[in-house]
């Protein structure tokens, strides 16, 4: 038991819970947009495994680990305007439509992988570029911060902010307000000339940039190359993490960060003598208690709710 | 005086995809500066018709012409850039949104990137001082009264440039105040320039404020009359086919056994003001009991605590002998409580699912319906075609989703199933509202006769007319008490019945108990 203290209470873990959240936290606020507005984007996996390969290829090919990144964002994007084409313009069902995303991601990547580079499993053989590290002056000084905000990946900052500008699109913008219409009432937004299919795709399309970005993370960042099916699940958490976070900006970012932090565990708890399969359920149990406390406290507030109304009558 | 004709609609048909004509060579024209009525049975196609007006619906054939010239109204886009503008029977407002934030959807006044809320505030308040609607622009929609929602939303049309301004069935979620606020606005909004057409079924209200009338039945229009030249009777006659009777005739017997009883029943909300005050009255076998009241004067508790979506906490509700406390609907179900929900849209009914599948949404898991895990689907059927002609659904089939069907008729699938178990009390909240006359009798008619059959029936109704002539006996609530008692309410007059409910009136302690006690 001490050393799972021993683990967890160091600044590199703090460190690396912010290191795994990024991906997880990118496609959650794309998870956001799309649910606000009332579209469950199921293709987050795919979108992220496509932005991944993208990001390599396009690196590999112009040297630039820049270009690299708009590649990535770029092919999330444009695959995330694919599932908005078939499922408002053709009304595929969104759930077939995303599913289908996902194995053809799944499986095209590896196809893709193996023409240009002549190996199934990774790209080793390509010479893609990472994106850079960041040293925050004055703040990598100060004992404990610095070593756990300071030396990140210029995308892990890039998440943070993306946190506070959906925030502010959602609140306070015109899109936000038309978005959020949408969700909730759409024959209401209908009614006063917001046009619905063109508010979800604009969501969807954000909700694949974003998506995108956490895609590019994944290759150029937190690994230096692609391999197979390497998003392992985080567009399903991210979708988890949203719902979980109830829909709202910050909700969304402290159930990512939990989801980031019983990953982190996993990763760290290796160095125990732990069965590595009982650890990789980690972050799913993390899901399951997550779930119940959110259940439990809400059944909590009614009935104190009931209780307050019983004392006044 | 021929009137300046500002819109018409020529030989409008429109058949819809489903095959349903619910419009066949409509003709259609208003005149500049009128309030013009459209009145009709659920289901005559008078929304279809406006929705053409609108741009939300596209006519299959015939032509709109706008101040002499044709347009082509393809999105409400369309219809609001040429100053026509609706209020919709269901509201179009975002619940979580403030009245500011409704106002300029889709509208929205900016400041750099960011909406300038500040000017959304600004333009509502001015659009309300101007039309003397008068909303409170930082007010959360969800918390607003149906009379303030539907302010919004006239302030939403006439911010966007509404001329001319449709009002789908406006008055059909009102109170009687409110529904004179409504009247007086729109009569301030017409002497403002502004021409009106108002769907009503209440030939009242028509009389009251319309210039001209236009009737429709079954799709088609039957003339437009000049309001002065009608009497009630011969709209109802063209509206309706036939002669409306507004009498019903009910067997007089001596009431049975008490079914339901409510005793000292108290309730007061988050900041502690009283939703019920020591509320007691009996509902014996046999009997109609209504319950008349303003709106918002704890009917709508009282009902959640007898139909168990609201604890039973102070006092106590008894169906016959059982204490309903910690019950939730089903077992209150069980004790033979049915119950037609006030909004059939979101309660009463599953939209998307099939009237035959809403027909035995509350007895499926009963022996009757189902072996084990299965569905007896014959029975079912069976069950279903004979509830559809005993009730006279107009509808293609068991199959249909109910939502597909008119209003009128959606509440007839949701009187039958309620009906068909032959309850031993019945609670009816607003079962006919927004029901055209023809539903409505025929509603009224099943009440009557669960009622001869010494079943007990609890009405909940904001139709004065309603409420005096089917209940045996009549509650008057006003701020969670009763405030009277009344035992033959046919007997009373609209006048005095208003000074109880507005509270002016009140019978003394003693008249009260007498609903106990009788
Ligand atoms: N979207 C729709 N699709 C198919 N049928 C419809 C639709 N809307 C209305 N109807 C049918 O058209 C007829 C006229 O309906 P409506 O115009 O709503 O009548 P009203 O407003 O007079 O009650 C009804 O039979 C109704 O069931
Ligand atoms: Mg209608």
């Amino acid at each position: 038991m001490s050393s799972l203290f021993n683990v967890i209470f160091t600044t590199e873990f703090a460190f690396s819970v912010l290191r795994v959240t990024t991906p997880i936290l990118f496609a959650a606020l794309g998870a956001l947009i799309s649910n606000r507005a009332g579209i469950i984007n199921i293709g987050l996996e795919g979108i992220m495994l496509v932005a991944a390969l993208s990001g390599v290829v396009v690196s590999a090919y112009t040297g630039s680990s820049w270009v690299g990144l708009m590649g990535a964002v770029l092919a999330g994007t444009l695959i995330s305007g694919i599932l908005a084409f078939f499922t408002l313009h053709f009304k595929t069902h969104i759930i077939l439509g995303g599913v289908a995303i996902n194995m053809f991601a799944s499986g095209g990547t590896v196809f893709i992988l193996y023409l240009l580079s002549g190996d199934k499993g990774s790209s080793t053989s390509l010479p893609s570029k990472v994106l850079p590290s960041v040293d925050i002056p004055l703040l990598k000084d100060i004992p404990v911060l610095g070593p756990i905000f300071s030396g990140h990946n210029v995308l892990t900052y890039m998440s943070i902010i993306a946190v506070f500008v959906v925030y502010y699109m959602l609140k306070r913008t015109p899109l936000g307000l038309r978005i959020r219409s949408v969700g909730e009432n759409p024959q209401a937004a209908q009614s006063v000339g917001v046009s619905v299919v063109k508010v979800q795709y604009t969501a969807l399309l954000l909700s694949g940039f974003f998506a995108g970005l956490g895609g590019a993370y994944m290759s150029m960042g937190y690994l230096s190359l692609f391999t197979r099916d390497m998003t392992a699940g985080r567009g399903w958490i991210a979708i988890a993490a949203e719902s979980m976070g109830r829909s709202t900006t910050v909700g969304t970012t402290l159930t990512s960060l939990l989801f980031g932090a019983a990953d982190a565990l996993a990763n760290a708890l290796q160095v125990l003598k732990i069965p590595a399969e009982l650890i990789g359920t980690l972050p799913y149990v993390t899901t399951v208690i997550g779930l119940i406390v959110y259940a439990v406290s809400e059944s909590r507030k009614r009935n104190r709710k009931l209780k307050r109304l019983e004392k006044k009558s | 005086m021929m009137p300046n004709q500002l819109l018409e609609m020529k030989n409008i048909t429109k058949v819809y995809p489903n095959g349903v004509v619910a419009n066949q060579n409509v003709q259609f024209s208003l005149a500049e500066g009128e309030i013009h009525a459209i009145v009709g049975e659920n289901g005559a196609g008078k929304s279809t018709l406006m929705k053409m007006m609108f741009g939300m619906e596209e006519p299959s054939e015939g032509e709109i012409i706008l101040r002499g010239k044709q347009v082509l109204l393809a999105s409400p886009q369309d219809a609001i850039d040429h100053g026509i503008g609706m209020v919709h029977q269901h509201f179009m407002l975002v619940p979580s949104f403030t009245v500011a934030e409704n106002m300029v959807l889709g509208m929205e006044p900016k400041k750099g990137v960011s909406i300038n809320y500040n000017e959304a505030v600004r333009m509502t308040e001015e659009m309300s001082k101007k039309y003397n609607l008068l909303v409170n622009p930082k007010a959360k929609v969800e918390d607003l009264s149906v009379g303030m929602k539907q302010k919004v939303e006239i302030l939403k049309a006439l911010l966007r440039g509404a001329e001319i301004l449709i009002l789908d069935e406006p008055t059909a979620v009102l109170t009687p105040q409110e529904t004179e606020e409504l009247f007086r606005e729109l009569t301030q909004l017409k002497q403002q320039g502004h021409t009106i057409v108002f769907i009503s079924h209440k030939l009242k209200e028509v009389k009251a404020i319309c210039d001209r009338i236009t009737i429709m039945r079954a799709g088609k229009s039957e003339g437009v009359f000049w309001t002065k030249d009608v009497t009630e009777q011969e709209i109802s006659k063209l509206m309706v086919g036939r002669d409306v009777v507004l009498r019903y005739d009910k067997e007089k017997k001596p009431y049975g056994a008490p079914i339901l009883s409510v005793t000292d029943f108290s309730l007061a909300d988050e900041t502690g003001k009283a939703l019920l005050d020591k509320v007691a009255f009996k509902v014996r076998g046999g009997e109609i009991v209504g319950i008349a009241g303003v709106e918002g004067n704890g009917q709508t508790q009282l009902v959640e605590a007898l139909t168990g979506s609201l604890a039973v906490r102070g006092g106590n509700v008894a169906i016959k002998g059982t204490d309903i406390q910690g019950y939730d609907i089903r077992k209150i179900r069980s004790l033979g409580v049915s119950y037609i929900p006030e909004d059939r849209m979101r309660q009463g009914a599953a939209k998307d699912a099939s009237i035959s599948d809403n027909l035995i949404s509350t007895q499926y898991n009963t022996k009757a319906m189902n072996n084990g895990p299965f569905l007896k689907s014959k029975k079912i059927a069976k069950l279903a075609t004979t509830l559809i002609e005993e009730f006279r659904v107009r509808c293609s089939g068991p199959n249909q989703p109910i939502g597909m069907l008119s209003g009128g008729n959606m509440q007839k699938v949701v009187v039958a199933r309620e009906c068909s178990t032959a309850p031993d009390l019945l609670i009816a909240e607003q079962p006919t509202r927004g029901v055209d006359i023809g539903a409505a009798q025929f509603i009224h008619q099943k009440l009557i006769e669960l009622r001869d059959g010494g079943s007990g029936v609890l009405l909940i109704s904001a139709d004065l007319n309603e409420i005096l002539e089917l209940s045996d006996s009549l509650l008057v609530m006003y701020e969670g008490q009763i405030v009277a008692y009344l035992e033959e309410p046919w007997a009373v007059s609209e006048e005095e019945l208003g000074l109880y409910m507005l509270g002016i009136n009140r019978q003394d302690e003693q008249q009260i108990r007498r609903a106990v006690e009788a």
